[in-house]
């Protein structure tokens, strides 16, 4: 499937601000399920410099600052993405044990393998939590299947939690999400990431956009799809298999991926510092279009 | 304490000499044979001194205990006159402790330190190694070399570094370890400095001190200099940029006064000759970081930072930090700035890499590591968890991040055992168990005794030509009593100076490279950060503000007496509007104002106190003295020894006045040597100050500041009309409080009239205590301010030299006679009225917008609010 992202992020400030430093994580990934064409930053006021890199998790970042005094700054990104059908056959670690593949990790050996224990352990946002691991464990019964006892957290974490973006913010801490059972997808992902690491799994977080269609016979509206949050489990032999606890799915090429790292603080698609500029209106719209089946 | 050996009374000590040997062989068969294991002095065997020591204990019995003890003092005095401080956060006696130093030196053998020099070099070059892989290929993972969970669950690891790590060039520029030796007379590295490591400075400061109080001794005693390390450093420095036609500027990054150790950044930064600079006093344009300064930005080219890592840079790392510079990380990644130390090398300092270090040294450098770190069992392995936990009470349990304290096992009752259990099992790969190395003892001064205490030395490495270099010499640090085992200076440790022993006479070496070309000479002074430009304007304004307010206390209080004495009323009109004065110039109202004025008048001494020593009011005269302290404090390194010993006086001057708030009689006394001290101040600055930017500024502070204060007293002591008599003393007051009396007196004979003392005062533009001659100061020094807008053609004035040229020419075109003249309508003296409201307005705004054009406003640094991801369909 091939898609031409619009994604547009606009801050409007009370007073001016004078200058600030900002980091972009919007350019979708290259690996084997998808290619990124074209990716193209559009900013206003105009940068002063532009600088692009890949950082620690293999994320393009564009930095940029602006040094002239501004009250709105707009990046639009607009990116061509073709994304391949991720349906796969499992290899032989999807069935084992999850005790298994948790162990194989602990005790490895492996070059490859060896870094991919840092996704078992706890990062910025995902604390280690008792409480959480309780939850996981209803899933992960002793020797179930990886694959089958990931499904059914994906699948529990959709059904005993509610959709709602009035619940938390970007701050809420996991112990309220968990406690409150509502959240938005980025709880939802950061909830079963620490699921999988407190039982020794090594999970990651993963950034993305998801293609929405419109009810059967209506014109798509302009503006209404979203970026969109979910992760991934590491299985040996069968690497990251992603999981979106939202929509309790195992993302298909509707899935457009932009960055992957430990939890929403590696991947933040935009942050920045500034001098100045007092209270702000916000404003996000993305559009994922379809431009070739 | 029984086992000390009280030293004999320095009254005997005329006749020492011949009894020396017997004495000294008695002295150090009483010197108690060390606490446990090794003693400095005996070496391994207690029978046989060697011979530096002996020569060093006898001149020390020579001395006696009165006399260390004295000279102890007599270091202490100049650790303290030079502002040597540790600051001790929370410490409710305000923020400064003076370095306490230990007078009997460490004593180490050249052929001993030689092999400690080497295993440093060893390990500084393996360390080196460790950062460039763990921020590049980290190949010490994939091949096992180093546990992942060591790595990434470590605080310091921080991801953003990842490839900063450059080509060609040391990345681990300066190095530290602390040093212990054990039992087995190896030395024992029991802990890594390696993001900043501090203690240089204060080691080199505690040499200075020691060469001053132990001269002859020092003198006696062959002793490698300490200079040849900072020349080295320096070296190293300017040859990072091998490509570069002119020096480097190198800058130190501090995180302010109010870190602990603020005095050292300032000391190395004037002793390097580096600017000392803060994180807003930076800023990064186009990947380059510049430095504020006040003639424009210029490139930094080297940060020697005191910032923690993680502070350094809001945009990728902490986001809280007000410390550090936005873009700072991406300068560094392209290669744009060095910073010593890279960021991310805090990741080094864990202990939990110690036990891995002898493999990795094998592993790349193909050698056996030659200096031994303490025992260190890291829990994320299974078999050295379960030696922890069984050993927990005889080990000292580390975070690998220093994220929680130490614990020390011995002292943990059984409940903490427990807790602290637990919290392993939780997250094992946190925490590692040290041994704890009972570190040798040395010989310590204790109350006019030789005690053996035990002894840490702290040892510091900077990269030089390929490879590293040591300090020969250190700071080792003492524990203060002889139960303990762990030192540090945030418990207010004692340090004492380290004598690395040499077996030729040692020559001292000039910081300075040589010049042979004048050509090469770098010209022009080192650039003013804006920030100290305006701590400048600052000291100048309060320094001057104090000095007028001591002034005029001392005027009221003479006047006070008179009234006394005698009850004549027209004292107590002039001292009425005196008060008055005063209530302005400490903005403490209604004071002797208003209204309800007269019963405090009556009784006046306990306000007067107030306005003098009240440290709740904002501009009492013990807070202008505070504000000037903190002003002159964050500038430390601007400062000479001698400007700084008088500031230091004035300090003192404040905790005396403070702890005798009510002391009318007291306050008297202390006014004229404040005075002094200030005017001291000023005549140190005229005299040894560069005359550049700073110290225009600076003066310019003092000619405001002294300009409002004047108009304010001529305001309220001339502008009404009060009768011959009362007129009479009131002219007097106000020449004795500019110190003009007697100038008038030569000048205008037996005359005093309004005429003569405003033609002095405002009008005489010769004479340094007038309007007129402030005035035509500050229009000079506005003209040698460096230019902010670079493109205005030199005939055109600035807008404050306008308003300046405007005051001054009024001044110069008034008329005596008619600023005396009282006006029929108000019955005042409407002309000098104008006058002053005039020069009065117009050099507020001057000042206001010097302030604006030359100081950095620099707004605070904040989050762009981020997006969450959310799917809102």
């Amino acid at each position: 499937m091939k898609f031409r992202v619009k994604h547009t992020t606009h801050y409007r400030y009370n007073s001016t601000v004078s200058l600030c430093f900002n980091e972009a994580r919007m350019s979708p990934l290259n690996n084997t399920h998808q290619t990124c064409a074209r990716n193209r930053f559009v900013i206003h006021p105009a940068p002063d410099s532009v600088h692009k890199r890949f950082d620690y998790f293999g994320n393009q970042v564009t930095a940029f600052d602006i040094l002239q005094p501004h009250k709105e700054l707009t990046v639009t990104v607009y990116s061509d993405v073709q994304v391949l059908d991720p349906s796969r056959q499992f290899l032989f670690s999807a069935d084992c044990p999850w005790e298994h593949v948790r162990d194989s990790l602990r005790t490895t050996t492996q070059a490859d393998l060896l870094p991919i224990r840092e996704f078992a352990l706890p990062s910025p946002l995902i604390p280690n939590l008792d409480e959480i691991r309780a939850f996981a464990e209803i899933s992960f019964q002793p020797q179930r299947p990886v694959l089958e006892a990931a499904m059914d957290l994906m699948n529990r974490i959709h059904t005993e939690f509610t959709y709602d973006p009035n619940a938390t913010t970007i701050s809420t801490p996991l112990a309220t999400v968990l406690e409150q059972k509502r959240g938005v997808c980025q709880d939802f992902a950061h909830l079963g990431i620490a699921c999988l690491r407190s039982l020794g799994l090594a999970a990651s977080y993963i950034s993305g956009y998801l293609e929405t269609l419109p009810p059967p016979g209506q014109k798509k509206l302009v503006g209404v799809d979203a970026s969109h949050a979910w992760y991934g489990v590491h299985m040996l032999d069968d690497g990251w298999v992603a999981f979106d606890p939202t929509n309790n799915i195992m993302p298909t090429d509707q899935y457009i991926t932009l960055a992957i790292g430990r939890d929403f603080a590696d991947v933040t698609p935009l942050k920045g510092v500034i001098y100045g500029g007092d209270h702000h209106l916000l404003k996000v719209s993305v559009d994922v279009d379809r431009i070739e089946a | 304490m029984t086992t000390d050996i009280q030293m004999k009374q320095s009254q005997s000590q005329t006749q020492t000499a011949a009894e020396t040997p017997s004495e000294l062989e008695q002295m150090l068969a009483d010197y108690p044979a060390g606490l446990d294991g090794y003693d400095e002095m005996w070496d391994a065997d207690p029978a046989a001194v060697n011979p530096q020591w002996r020569r060093l204990m006898r001149d020390l019995q020579d001395l006696g205990g009165d006399e260390l003890e004295r000279r102890r003092t007599e270091a202490r005095r100049l650790l303290r006159e030079n502002g040597v401080t540790y600051n001790i956060y929370n410490d409710p006696k305000g923020q400064q402790r003076t370095w306490q130093l230990d007078p009997i030196p460490l004593l180490i053998k050249s052929a001993d330190w030689a092999a400690i020099s080497v295993g440093l070099k060893q390990r500084a070059r393996v360390l080196d190694m460790v950062y460039r892989d763990l921020y590049g290929a980290r190949r010490l993972i994939r091949e096992g070399l180093l546990p992942p969970e060591l790595i990434y669950a470590h605080q310091g690891f921080l991801r953003p570094c990842d490839q900063v790590p450059q080509e060609n060039m040391p990345q681990l520029l300066l190095y530290a370890a602390d040093l212990a030796r054990g039992p087995d007379n190896r030395m024992w590295v029991i802990g890594d400095r390696t993001q900043a490591p501090s203690g240089a400075g204060y080691a080199l400061e505690t040499r200075m001190a020691m060469t001053r109080v132990m001269a002859d001794e020092f003198r006696r005693t062959q002793v490698h200099r300490l200079s040849i390390f900072f020349r080295n450093l320096r070296a190293t420095l300017a040859s990072l940029l091998p490509n570069y036609e002119e020096e480097p500027r190198v800058v130190i990054l501090t995180p302010g006064p109010r870190n602990e150790t603020y005095f050292e950044h300032a000391y190395l930064a004037s002793y390097l000759g580096y600017s000392l600079v803060q994180g807003d006093d930076l800023t990064v344009r186009d990947g380059k970081v510049w430095l504020k300064s006040l003639d424009g930005l210029k490139k930094v080219d080297i940060i020697v930072r005191r910032v923690d890592d993680n502070f350094c840079d809001p945009l990728e790392l902490r986001e809280d930090s007000h410390l550090g510079v936005p873009g700072l990380l991406q300068a560094a990644r392209l290669g744009n700035v060095i910073i010593a130390n890279p960021l991310g090398s805090s990741l080094l300092e864990s202990p939990g890499i110690m036990p891995f270090l002898p493999a990795i040294t094998k592993h790349w450098l193909g050698e056996e590591i030659l200096l031994p770190s303490a025992a260190t069992w890291w829990c994320g392995q299974k078999k050295e968890m379960d030696y922890v936990l069984e050993h927990l009470p005889d080990l000292v349990i580390k975070t690998i991040d220093r994220r929680m304290p130490s614990f020390f096992g011995p002292q943990l009752s059984t409940a903490q055992r427990a807790e602290l259990k637990a919290r392993i099992t939780a997250m094992p790969y946190l925490f590692v168990g040290q041994e704890l190395l009972s570190c040798s003892t040395a010989p310590s001064l204790r109350e006019a005794a030789i005690v053996p205490r035990r002894v840490l030395l702290r040892a510091f490495v900077t990269a030089h030509q390929g490879d590293y270099d040591v300090m020969p010499g250190g700071l080792s640090r003492v524990a203060p009593d002889s139960d303990s085992l762990f030192i540090s200076n945030q418990s207010g440790g004692l340090s004492k100076d380290t004598w690395i022993l040499a077996d030729k006479p040692v020559h001292q070496v000039s910081l300075w490279p040589s010049v042979r070309q004048m050509d090469n000479l770098v010209t022009g002074e080192g650039s003013l950060p804006s920030r100290s430009g305006e701590n400048l304007f600052w000291v100048g304004r309060y320094a001057e503000r104090a000095e007028g307010l001591l002034r005029l206390l001392r005027t009221v209080i003479g006047k006070l007496a008179d009234y006394d004495d005698y009850r004549d009323e027209a004292d107590m009109a002039v001292l009425t509007q005196l008060l008055i004065t005063l209530t302005h110039f400490t903005s403490i109202y209604p004071g002797f104002t208003g209204e309800d004025a007269k019963e405090l008048l009556a009784n006046p001494r306990e306000k007067i106190l107030e306005m003098a020593l009240d440290r709740n009011q904002r501009c009492s005269l013990i807070s202008t003295l505070e504000s000037f302290m903190q002003s002159a404090y964050n500038v430390r390194d601007l400062w000479s020894v001698d400007t700084w010993r008088l500031i230091d006086d004035i300090d003192e001057n404040i905790q005396y006045l403070g702890g005798k708030a009510d002391d009318f009689g007291l306050l008297q006394n202390e006014l004229d040597s404040l005075i002094g001290t200030l005017m001291a101040i000023f005549g140190q600055n005229q005299e040894s100050m560069p005359h550049d930017a700073g110290w225009y500024l600076l003066s310019m502070g003092r000619r405001i500041e002294r300009c409002l204060q004047q108009i304010i007293l001529l305001r309220t002591c001339l502008l009404q009309p009060s009768g011959d008599v009362v007129e009479h003393l009131m002219l007097e007051s106000v020449l004795i409080n500019q110190a003009s009396l007697i100038t008038h007196r030569r000048r205008y004979r037996a005359l005093q009239h309004v005429y003569t003392v405003l033609d002095l005062l405002l009008l005489d533009s010769q004479y340094p205590r007038s309007l007129a001659y402030q005035i035509e100061q500050i229009g000079q020094l506005l003209a040698k301010l460096p230019p902010v807008q670079r493109n205005l053609p030199p005939h055109q004035l600035s807008r404050e030299q306008r308003l300046i040229l405007q005051a001054s020419t009024e001044i110069k075109l008034a008329e005596v006679e008619k600023l005396g003249r009282i006006s029929e309508d108000t019955g005042s003296r409407a002309q000098l009225a104008k006058l002053l409201d005039n020069v009065e307005r117009r050099l507020a705004k001057a000042s206001a917008l010097l302030t604006q054009k030359y100081f950095s406003h620099t707004e605070s640094a904040r989050q762009l609010a981020p997006t969450r991801m959310d799917l809102s369909v």
